[in-house]
């Protein structure tokens, strides 16, 4: 790719949404009022597995201001289908089930009926009113309980996807197997100097935005329906809600307000078909807003993971065997991150001979959601922890055995595909050169490592770029801005047109005003967003053109565009140069309003690579662990706007540290969870941290105008096993399951 | 139970509203009196999402009774800037891209600027340690822990510069 030279790419102008944001007059979810509007509440199940024998909602109508209940006999089951990029549809059958329990309850917090009145007061005591029979059922809350024999079974139909075995199809819970092979698995390992193995586990873990889900539904007794919402995507949300409530997609205009973090976790819709339906039948706008432990129990979470993981090395250091047997959580669902874990678990690293196999576990916990790179921390965490081990056991530095077996351009990915230019050799020898690699440790410190990859997704996207008589522009897109997308829009349009990033107005539009966006996630948005934003301000600049053209009545092919303005090209009659400011100003009586437009369904994206270093110093009288310094490089493609690429690397890492050492969904022996607040769900405070430094490594992305990867998932991927070894490292000890809290780490030094 | 009568200074400005005796100092600024600036991340006091200053000291205000206010002074999120003019805690935030989703940011801002008022001269280390009652859970703190201190150097400078011009 030609070494361009940017004009507005890489520069750190102010946010445009940021002025609203630090001055508390941006609307987020839960921010928005409408007239006449009530307020909604859940009742959820108590238990973690029952039989949904009645409800009875006598008591709970019969309260004054109460407007509507709403239980399961106002959605019917759907089997409809919502198409989502490339990769096909997904059924909304258990999305529906999800947002209101049908014949059974599938954990503790699943929804079982739903009130609006007028207040929230009344509707809370409304749904404690409502007389709910249960009968309870074993539950099988662990992964071990689900995979047990004779376990209790979430599904009577479930069969096993994907299963190669012919074993008798009876009820399970392994919703589907995955597997991937290359090379002699057998030969391999015979070939291996040194071998190792491990199990590792993961716990469940929240995705933690700090925004509860939130909105407003209004329902019109025409068949209108306006939602308004928190949400990573709200055509998803709309075509979900037209699945699950019976609706055309077309009577559904789903406005996204500012979103209050996400992560993955607000792509399903729980709350927006229960607002809807209640609307419907109280004919008011319904306002719903989940607490803080409804989102911790019925919203998010990611998979906890048992993950068998091993590698075999020549005593140089190269890898030539792998293989691993993954078991993903699902919730309550199937759907986990398994294949996600597959296909990243060796995407590092050049090996030969490797064997995977993932599983798809439903287990009797909230259905899972995406999180930040899905799958892939869980699995990095037990290759990462495991190539370490390797490095160690044949005395070599842990980032040249890494380097030595680094995939290039050229590699096949182990899930297909060859790589194009990709940037994991390039950051390794970042890290390297690094003075964090260099730098002393203190007493008690440890130096740890990792690897991660994330394969970023395209999908579609649509933009357009307007420009105003007096020279600005706005660009509008689908894609809700959970990281400063709008400022990087900006940008682009200011990059291709020279308007400066001032005068442009970015804007997240609702559904009825602009064409189909795919959510916002898989670290799409800078990318395929980006191109059409991109093609959509290139389609105004050959609408100038052409206004230039006619001004000066020649054809189109002899106007050129340089600098901001118009220009004759050689052959042509020579001409004063047009500024867009002057064919802004002209554009009434040259042909009206000039309105570009661009959609985009790139099918695949540029890969990204990241290396975490990570300091670790261990309190060994009462097991606690703190970071002290930590260094996140990663190849970033192009970085569009810097501070936000770097913000993204820090909050990553900050959830990856979170990840390692504290968070987990602690359960109770009867599936219910125990710390579902903030006070015990710990996640990293800023005490918690040191600075986290980034190094941003460029390696042009050739599917891309500018050279952009992805860069919001591949952060939370490396720190999981960065900690863990840099624990192994400063105590001596390996630890296999997360997270590395006090508790856990004091009983093993104690123990060896 | 009837409601209560609440009067009060927001902002600099008095106020008054009704609410019910259960009503958070949160719900009621929010619903009552229409400044949703503040958020709710827990309700709880586990994440500073909803810090005001209550007669000047930082709070919580998911923890505070709004029939508790009566008669006292509230300064939230939208009475930290004067007029037109942004407070250092805020320009530094936009200029150190000190937020993502922005979520949080109401409430690190008036908890920083507590802190300012308090400690003129903080170090990292008490940077990091009175904003660990926010939660943020998009950017690591780095830059906003940057932001803050940006802001105290500035604020200082132009206290020495003001003093040295009397």
């Amino acid at each position: 790719m030609s070494a361009r030279t940017f004009t507005a790419i890489g520069t750190r102008p102010v946010r445009h949404d940021g002025l609203d944001k630090v001055t508390g007059r941006a609307n987020f979810g839960a921010d928005i009022t409408v007239p006449g509007m009530i307020f909604g509440a859940v009742l959820r199940s108590p238990h973690a597995h029952a039989r949904l024998v009645s409800i009875d909602t006598t008591a709970a109508e019969a309260m004054a201001g109460v407007k509507a209940v709403l239980t399961r006999d106002d959605i019917p089951e759907t089997f409809a289908k919502v198409v989502m990029g490339e990769a096909g549809t997904i059924g909304l059958h258990d999305m529906g089930d999800n947002a209101l329990a049908r014949t059974k309850v599938l954990y503790q917090g699943h929804a079982v009926a739903a009130v609006a009145a007028t207040s929230l007061d009344i509707a809370q005591r409304a749904a404690d009113r409502i007389k709910v029979v249960y009968e309870v059922l074993p539950a099988a809350c662990t992964l071990d309980q689900a995979l047990a024999p004779n376990a209790p079974i979430l599904h009577e139909g479930l069969r096993t996807k994907g299963k190669a075995t012919s074993d008798a199809d009876g009820p399970t819970n392994v919703a589907m197997r995955i597997e991937m092979r290359r090379g002699d698995i057998d030969q391999g390992f015979g070939e291996a100097d040194i071998i190792v193995e491990d199990e590792f586990r993961t716990p469940m873990v929240h995705q933690g935005y700090i925004e509860p889900h939130a909105c407003v539904a209004r329902y019109g007794e025409d068949g209108q329906v306006v939602i308004w919402t928190s949400t990573q995507g709200h055509f998803m949300v709309r075509d979900s809600c037209a699945g699950i409530l019976g609706l055309d997609p077309a009577k559904i205009k789903v406005v996204a307000t500012e979103i209050g973090g996400g992560f993955g976790g607000k792509i399903s819709v729980y709350l927006e078909p229960l607002a809807a339906a209640l609307s419907r039948k109280a004919h008011r706008p319904v306002k719903m807003v989940m607490t803080r432990g409804e989102v911790f129990r019925a919203s998010g979470p990611t998979s906890g993971t048992t993950i068998r993981m091993k590698i075999g090395a020549k005593r140089d250091g190269t890898l030539v065997a792998a293989s691993t047997t993954m078991y993903y959580e699902a919730g309550a669902y199937p759907g986990s991150p398994a294949g996600g874990g597959a296909m990243c678990c060796f995407a590092s690293y050049r090996i030969p001979n490797f064997s995977i196999e993932a599983y798809d576990v439903v287990v009797n916990r909230p259905r899972v959601a995406a999180y930040r790179a899905p799958g892939a921390p869980a699995a990095a965490f037990a290759t990462e922890s495991v190539v370490d081990e390797i490095a160690r056991r044949l005395g070599m530095d842990p980032l040249e055995l890494r380097l030595k077996n680094a995939v290039t351009e050229g590699d096949r990915a182990p899930y297909g595909p060859t790589y194009g230019p990709i940037g994991l050799r390039e950051v390794i020898e970042t890290a390297r050169r690094h003075p964090h690699w260099q730098a002393p440790l203190g007493p008690n410190q440890g130096r740890g490592v990792a690897c991660g990859f994330w394969f970023n997704a395209g999908m579609a996207s649509s933009a357009i770029v307007i420009l105003h008589g007096d020279g600005s522009a706005a660009v509008v897109t689908g894609n809700p801005d959970i990281g400063g997308t709008r400022a990087a829009q900006a940008l682009m349009v200011s990059e291709e047109l020279g308007i400066p990033v001032d005068r442009i107005r970015p804007s997240v539009a609702d559904t009825d005003s602009i064409g189909y966006a795919d959510v916002t996630g898989g670290s799409r948005v800078c990318y395929a967003t980006g191109m059409a934003v991109i093609q959509a301000a290139q389609d105004v600049r050959d609408q100038l053109r052409q206004r230039a053209a006619t001004i000066w009545g020649v054809d189109l092919s002899q106007v050129g565009w340089e600098n901001g303005q118009a220009v004759a090209l050689d052959g042509a009659p020579a001409q004063t140069p047009l500024t867009l400011a002057e064919l802004a100003d002209k554009m009434a009586s040259t042909g009206g309003p000039v309105v570009g437009r661009a959609t985009v369904s790139p099918p695949m994206a540029g890969p990204g690579f990241a290396v975490n270093i990570c300091d670790l110093e261990v309190d060994k009288e009462t097991g606690c662990s703190r970071v002290v310094r930590y260094t996140a490089i990663q190849d970033v493609g192009k970085a569009i706007h810097p501070s936000f690429v770097e913000g993204q690397m820090q909050g990553g890492a900050a959830q990856g540290i979170g990840w390692a050492l504290n968070e987990e969904y602690v359960y109770a022996s009867d599936g219910t969870l125990q710390n579902a607040s903030f006070l015990d769900y710990r996640m990293p405070v800023a005490s918690d941290l040191p600075p986290i430094e980034t190094v941003l490594v460029e390696v042009a992305n050739p599917l891309h105008p500018y050279g952009v990867r992805g860069v919001g998932e591949v952060p939370i991927v490396p720190p999981l096993g960065a900690v863990a070894n840099a624990l192994r490292d400063a105590t001596g000890v390996r630890f296999t399951e997360l997270p590395l809290s006090p508790p856990r780490v004091l009983a093993r030094l104690s123990k060896d | 139970m009837p409601k209560i009568h609440v009067r009060t200074t927001v902002n600099g400005e008095p106020a008054e509203f009704l609410c019910e005796p259960g009503d958070t100092l949160l719900e009621a600024l929010r619903t009552a009196l229409n400044l949703t600036g503040t958020k709710e991340g827990c309700a709880t006091g586990d994440c500073g999402a909803c810090s005001v200053l209550l007669d000047g000291r930082l709070v919580p205000s998911c923890l505070v009774l709004a029939a508790e206010i009566d008669d006292r002074s509230v300064q939230t999120i939208e009475g930290i800037a004067e007029g037109e003019r942004l407070h250092p805690v805020q320009q530094k935030f936009l200029e150190h891209a000190a937020l993502q989703c922005g979520v949080c940011t109401p409430g690190f801002i008036v908890a920083a600027v507590a802190l300012l008022r308090r400690q003129p001269r903080p170090s990292e280390r008490d940077v990091r340690y009175w904003l660990a009652g926010n939660l943020c859970r998009c950017t690591g703190y780095d830059k906003i822990v940057r932001a803050v201190m940006d802001a105290a150097d500035q604020m200082i400078d132009a206290h020495d510069t003001g003093k040295a011009a009397v």
